[in-house]
């Protein structure tokens, strides 16, 4: 066991994939010589030499075209696309060939391919560095999408894609990668290094793509949540002393429903959160599920708490975060007798 | 007989990364004055040579020599001067703010000055600038007030886009600048289609579209230069290769092409390389190009041959990729003092009036700090309302927008 940052735990599973499977190949903007932006593939190229972990030109349809040219050859290519935000280029490739290969080659042809993408706000990033894009994967048939809240979920979620045999398509919450931050910007964030989840095994694992798990158990209200909204969630569930159920997705396609469902049938109450803008978010299909399983359960309607339909600002980023003050107001009305 | 061979992976590397010595002596400097400048109007394939080659003015005395010489008079050379000083001035003050956490962000021009300002003042007002955001010298050469540019900056109550946008990211359009994106090369295509609308509209205006070496990689690149080819479209399509995108070298997205300006011959549009770091000749071909596009006859690429000498932008640290010592030996020089080297020759300046601008200047930029601080700074003062993120999403707040602010409280 090592104490990890969400960084190192993605750079460890980058590492042991490579070092286990030689057609794992790692390539983006900055991800060669210098290991990403972010760090996340740290010494790779050092350790495995430029035909494994390279750096790429700026394009992004060019990045998941080869990707798709790569993995069809029958290597396991991990793409770092730099920012979520800078996905749109590459999205035809994304939507119209990697999903639907298999599908239309009926087996012929295979994607199976490894996204990374930095996601989410939370970093006075403005509308260009804090976008999560998820909805956007989750609507089309073929991708695999998957968010992990913290660096123990990270490496084995990591592993686990590299090894489907589809296209995994990882939004990997750019917040969280030094600390699980909880919405409390004007408070320091504990550092991974000194938290439980921050405990990642040193060897290979793989956690299950499609598992969702619960990160606190409680009686009156379940609490579906991803990524940093994980988090927030379980600020805001501490400060309003509400007994919720926080369940980390972790998995948004495929979605874990049993779990869901069996919880919500305990609670009797969902509230739905996502960073994202609420208009045909993740969050509406989360809450038609709900409904569909567990109507006759309910006793309150299904709240979504979410970022506000408007691009993601610089200076107004907190009032535009979904943070404990508006989750945890959300909680309680959802508590409220009537 | 077999000729197969187990094949291998080709990635272009740098000639320099950290710990080594930089080594520019495959890097061919023409001599300044050397360069031919043909009549603006020359057919593309008559002057594919200026792809391969780099118009040059300034020579290592500050002396302004050959064809591309004589655009400027005196007095206009001491603005541009200026305009260059103020320029890294304003840098300097905005990335210690950014370090004293008054804003989050900043990316400066530390070399590449001249790019900018000089290709300013050979365009006009009207013409419209599709900038990146390294060409802050645009809206400087141009007049735009400092504390407003500094407004934008700190996200304050007098931004004038509402701290919608991260620091820098400026929209100014009776400026000639068009509203920044972070999105690389997406703009350079839309300047492309202003043009057109130019020529549609049977207008006398032209475009500029702007793109980082890197960024020529992007599909949009690309497809300006099929519709500039295509319509003729009166924009100038200008590569500023500053040697770097963030830790990737310009080898990566040039590959085995000779030059990023030799990409505009597949298309059939003129191509030139000019010394981005010589404020004379950067004026000169800018104007050159500006003749072509309003006479009617098209695009034309710019690759502006500059270095930039600090880090990416605020978040990143350059001794991690390349020789720290990469920039000094930089064959190019540095654009001010080159200029200055120039004014000093022909008896327009000295040192120490240069010393004194220096105090001018700053004094100017201090004052322009203080003034855009008591309209506030990202963390403290005056701020834009959390009700103008609602605003603008569309011309009229639907229904549920309103909602949504109502609920929010704003
Ligand atoms: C579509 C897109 N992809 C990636 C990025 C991230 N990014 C920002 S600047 C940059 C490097 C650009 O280099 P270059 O075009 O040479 O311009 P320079 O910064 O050198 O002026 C990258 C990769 C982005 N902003 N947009
Ligand atoms: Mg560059």
């Amino acid at each position: 066991m090592a104490q990890l940052t969400m960084i190192e735990a993605i750079q460890n599973a980058h590492d042991l994939a490579m070092e286990r499977d030689d057609r794992v190949v790692v390539y983006g903007e900055d991800v060669g010589y210098f290991g990403g932006v972010f760090r996340c593939t740290a010494g790779l190229q050092q350790k495995y030499g430029t035909s494994r972990c390279f750096d790429a030109p700026i394009n992004e349809s060019g990045l998941i075209g080869t990707g798709i040219g790569m993995a069809a050859y029958g290597l396991r290519p991990v793409v770092e696309i730099q920012f979520a935000d800078y996905m749109y280029p590459a999205y035809d490739q994304i939507v119209s060939e990697a999903a639907r290969l298999r599908h239309r080659s009926a087996g012929d042809f295979t994607c199976p391919m490894v996204i990374r993408m930095p996601t989410g706000g939370g970093i006075y990033g403005g509308q260009t560095h804090s976008q999560s894009p998820e909805a956007l994967f989750t609507h089309v048939a073929g991708l695999k999408v998957v968010v992990p809240s913290n660096p123990q979920d990270a490496k084995g979620l990591l592993c686990a894609a590299i090894e489907d045999p589809d296209p995994v398509i990882i939004l990997e919450p750019k917040r969280l990668y030094n600390g699980p931050f909880d919405g409390h910007h004007d408070r320091p964030v504990v550092p991974w290094k000194k938290h439980e989840l921050g405990e990642v095994d040193d060897a290979y694992y793989t956690t299950e793509i499609g598992k969702a798990a619960i990160r606190r158990e409680g009686q009156d209200v379940t609490v579906l949540a991803y990524g940093t909204m994980v988090h927030v969630a379980l600020t805001a569930a501490e400060e309003t002393e509400v007994d919720a159920e926080i369940i980390d997705l972790r998995s948004l396609i495929p979605l874990d429903l049993e779990m869901i469902e069996a919880s919500v049938k305990k609670t009797g109450r969902c509230v739905v959160l996502h960073e994202a803008t609420k208009t045909s978010g993740f969050g509406a299909e989360l809450s038609a599920q709900v409904q569909e399983a567990c109507f006759y359960h309910l006793e309150a309607p299904i709240i979504r708490v979410t970022g506000w339909d408007t691009p993601y600002p610089h200076a107004q980023e907190w009032d535009y975060f979904p943070g404990p003050a508006r989750v945890g107001a959300a909680l309680k009305s959802v508590m409220k007798e009537d | 007989m077999s000729n197969s061979v187990p094949l291998t992976l080709h990635v272009p590397e740098p000639g320099c990364r950290p710990g080594d010595t930089p080594d520019f002596s495959g890097f061919e400097v023409p001599v300044a004055g050397e360069t031919r400048r043909p009549d603006p109007l020359t057919a593309p394939e008559d002057i594919r040579d200026l792809a391969f080659s780099i118009v040059r003015v300034l020579d290592d005395d500050g002396e302004a020599k050959g064809p591309w010489a004589g655009t400027f008079e005196k007095e206009a050379l001491l603005d541009g001067l200026r305009h260059m000083m103020t320029l890294r001035t304003f840098d300097d003050r905005m990335l210690r703010a950014q370090r004293q956490g008054k804003t989050s962000f900043y990316m400066q021009h530390l070399g590449e000055e001249a790019v900018a300002c000089a290709f300013r003042l050979a365009l006009r007002d009207g013409d419209m600038h599709f900038p990146t955001y390294r060409q802050a010298g645009l809206l400087i050469a141009g007049g735009y007030p400092l504390t407003t540019m500094m407004n934008q900056i700190y996200s304050n109550a007098a931004d004038p886009i509402k701290g919608r946008q991260m620091p820098i990211f400026y929209s100014a359009k009776d400026h000639g600048f068009f509203s920044l994106s972070g999105n690389l090369g997406t703009q350079f295509v839309q300047a492309v289609g202003w043009g057109m609308a130019s020529a549609i509209s049977g207008d006398t205006k032209i475009a500029a579209a702007w793109i980082g070496d890197g960024s020529t990689a992007e599909t949009d690149f690309h497809s300006a230069m099929v519709f500039a080819s295509t319509y003729k479209a009166p924009v100038i399509l200008n590569i500023v290769n500053n040697q770097w995108a963030i830790s990737t070298f310009q080898g990566i997205a040039r590959g085995n092409a000779t030059t990023f300006a030799a990409r505009g011959h597949g298309f059939g549009i003129p191509a030139i390389r000019v010394d981005g770091n010589d404020y004379l000749a950067v004026h000169a071909v800018a104007r050159w190009a500006a003749e072509r596009a309003r006479s009617g006859h098209g695009s034309t690429l710019i690759e502006h041959v500059t270095y930039r000498s600090g880090g990416h932008s605020t978040s990143d640290d350059p001794s991690a990729y390349r020789a720290k010592e990469e920039g000094h030996s930089w064959p190019l020089g540095d654009p001010i003092e080159r200029l200055k080297a120039h004014l000093i020759s022909i008896d327009a300046w000295s040192d120490d009036r240069h010393k004194q601008a220096e105090a001018e200047i700053q004094d100017e930029v201090r004052f322009a700090q203080k003034e855009a601080e008591a309209n506030g700074t990202l963390i403290s003062g005056p701020a834009p309302s959390p009700r103008d993120m609602f605003e603008d999403v569309y011309a009229e707040m639907p229904p549920h927008l309103r909602a949504q602010r109502q609920e929010a409280g704003f």
